[in-house]
């Protein structure tokens, strides 16, 4: 149904991987990077280890004497939390156990479907060969085999490292439950809306006056694109805001560029800046409604 | 508060403020409850959702997805795109996230996904059963030719002393011994459920290498059985080994086979996906694949329970061949019969 692209627009490095929704409609997500999964997955296996013990060490408390039941036991639950915990986690917390959620990453369907219970399972119960076994080798192998011969021990480590390095070898960072199950470990995305710019509330808090000082004419308004209109969207909201002289040099060079007569006075560019960004907004805004997008100065396309 | 809301462009209005900004008024307040929702659905889960916030969810999602799309196509800012795509991507986590209770999800596993996934992969299946049997015939004859072979098959510690070397008396008092519940339940825990478990999974996941060490693992399990078969016959016990063995073993035994068949739906797959691309053949086969393991490991856990504790404590072999019968007739009708009428309204699952 949905098929996923992979974009890298920014080119910051960030990878990103864009989903088209059952509507049809494409939204991006960023992936995971191998550090969260990694805390992620510490988290988890503690909480593991320290429910089991936990339980364990209360059952003993309360029915001393019992050895053979507390063994029993425990090792129902080591059985049940190895095969289940992840699967039974990311079912009911909408893809996230509850170390995902700590190093906020979230599984997803990776072709923009619902996450079916089936796929979370497979990808959880391949554990058992890409982690489980391999663990329980490198530290416990005196329990599960006495007498393990070295060979063993290099072909658990070798297997281990072949497994864990797969997610840095493909371009996803799949592992081998991934795969299988046909899914992608996200970020979970921040949400905050920032007040517009543009709209009258806005320009208060950013100046004195509440309508438009400074104006200007078409010809000033088709010098620039929507790029330059975002860095200046960027600039006003403080994004860049290392250096306090920014705004009046900004100002300057863009007064240049346009051949803007009308004197402005000393601090008021801030003023004339957030005029010029809703000005030329409204302009580009209009001309994308005649389906003219101009991407920045240099689009002379149309 | 639980209206459906406007999804309508905006109309161009005579005053100077841009069509975006008045987008955005417009439509804020959809977004801003959408986000408080979102908030309290982080913080404790849909349960932290009235009923009627958990129905007014999808809609609040919708309108939001499409402000999303109407936002790319006519406003240029940046800020609000930004919000709004992080909005939707954040609510898509939780509307697709999951759609069905667990409790339901376990009835429907139970009812029908379960033997429909076994059902669909019948010729894995067989495949699965031909090598388990190739094993144990092999490795029958040649323990019943040669006694000594059966160290091939088993090691020592598996064996523990029922080897060939063992008096026949042993043998079948080892068949018939009683043991205390408790004891009983703590090996059930340990050793089988933990150990067969475990098997099984593998016997899938290793699937994933060409099937080839399923197949292995498979064959290995049959040679076993075919030597410990050949041993306890070579002494006329057949009829009191079969006793012991099956009451748990059919269970157990399917159980194993079921996760191998599982094991080789990931290889068929990866080894002849067919016109589908790999690894959307991987992704199919492989959720039927997890669905047939989920259920083996249910079965694992009953074998367990019969193993550990019927067995210890009830020696009579019709009661046993009783046990061993009913239990085969069950499995055969509720894998090859439950829920096909279900299977077939909702189509393969697996997609």
């Amino acid at each position: 149904m949905a098929v996923a692209r992979y974009l890298d627009r920014q080119g910051d490095g960030v990878r990103r991987r864009e989903i088209v929704t059952p509507e049809g409609i494409p939204i991006q997500f960023t992936l995971a990077s191998i550090g969260e999964r990694m805390t992620a997955l510490v988290i988890d296996i503690a909480i593991v280890m320290g429910a089991v013990l936990a339980t364990v060490f209360m059952a003993a408390i309360a029915s001393p004497g019992k050895d053979e039941w507390i063994s029993a036991l425990a090792l129902l639950l080591v059985t049940l939390s190895r095969h289940f915990y992840f699967a039974f986690f990311e079912l009911r917390g909408h893809g996230a156990t509850p170390g995902k959620r700590a190093a906020g990453i979230r599984v997803i369907d990776a072709r923009g479907g619902s996450l079916e219970a089936s796929a979370v399972l497979a990808r959880n119960l391949v554990r058992e060969l890409e982690m489980w076994m391999p663990l329980t080798f490198l530290f416990a192998s005196s329990v599960v085999w006495p007498d393990a011969p070295v060979w063993m021990w290099v072909v658990a480590g070798g297997w281990l490292i072949v497994v864990a390095l797969l997610p840095l070898f493909n371009k996803d960072n799949l592992r081998v439950g991934d795969l299988i199950g046909g899914t992608l470990v996200v970020v979970q995305p921040k949400v905050q809306l920032r007040a517009d710019l543009a709209a009258p509330t806005a320009a208060k808090a950013l100046a004195t006056a509440t309508r438009s000082t400074y104006t200007f004419t078409e010809a000033q308004l088709e010098v620039y694109g929507v790029y330059e209109l975002q860095v200046l969207e960027g600039l006003l909201r403080g994004e860049a805001a290392a250096d306090p002289g920014a705004v009046s040099t900004v100002a300057d060079k863009i007064r240049t560029k346009l051949q803007y007569t009308e004197r402005v006075p000393l601090g008021q560019d801030e003023k004339f800046l957030a005029d010029f960004y809703t000005a030329l907004r409204a302009h580009l805004e209009k001309r994308m409604l005649f389906g003219k997008r101009r991407a920045d100065k240099h689009d002379r396309a149309r | 508060m639980t209206a459906v809301p406007n999804l309508a462009v905006p109309p161009i209005t005579g005053d100077a403020t841009l069509r975006s900004v008045h987008f955005r008024r417009e439509r804020e307040g959809t977004w801003r409850q959408l986000e408080e929702l979102l908030t309290r659905v982080h913080d404790k889960g849909l349960s932290g959702l009235a009923a009627e916030e958990l129905a007014v969810l999808p809609h609040l999602y919708r309108a939001t997805l499409s402000s999303l799309s109407v936002a790319r196509a006519i406003s240029l800012d940046r800020a609000l795109i930004e919000y709004l795509e992080s909005l939707v991507s954040r609510s898509y986590v939780v509307v697709y996230g999951s759609r069905e209770r667990v409790r339901t999800r376990i009835s429907d596993f139970l009812r029908w996904r379960f033997p429909a996934a076994v059902r669909a992969a019948r010729w894995h299946l067989a495949l699965s059963i031909l090598f388990t049997l190739a094993g144990g015939v092999i490795a029958f004859e040649m323990v019943s030719r040669d006694s000594d072979t059966y160290y091939m098959f088993v090691d020592a510690s598996m064996a523990s002393g029922r080897d060939p070397s063992a008096p026949t008396s042993e043998l079948r008092d080892g068949l018939y011994e009683e043991q205390d519940f408790n004891h009983g339940l703590t090996y059930f825990a340990s050793s089988l459920f933990n150990n067969n478990s475990r098997v099984g999974i593998m016997a899938f996941a290793l699937g994933f290498l060409a099937g080839v060490p399923t197949l292995i693992l498979l064959f290995y399990n049959g040679l076993m059985l075919g030597a410990f078969a050949a041993l306890y016959d070579s002494r006329g016990l057949s009829v009191d080994l079969w006793g012991w063995l099956l009451p748990h073993g059919v269970t157990e035994l399917l159980a194993i086979i079921l996760c191998g068949a599982a094991g080789f739906l990931l290889a068929h797959a990866l080894v002849f996906p067919g016109a589908e691309p790999r690894l959307d053949a991987l992704r199919r086969r492989g959720r039927q694949a997890a669905e047939i393991v989920l259920g083996a490991v249910i079965m694992l856990f009953i074998a367990g329970l019969i193993e550990g504790i019927f067995r210890q404590t009830v020696t009579s072999l019709t009661v046993r061949y009783g046990v061993a019968g009913a239990t085969a007739l069950w499995w055969i009708v509720y894998l090859g019969w439950f829920g096909r009428a279900r299977a077939r309204l909702e189509g393969a699952p697996w997609r």
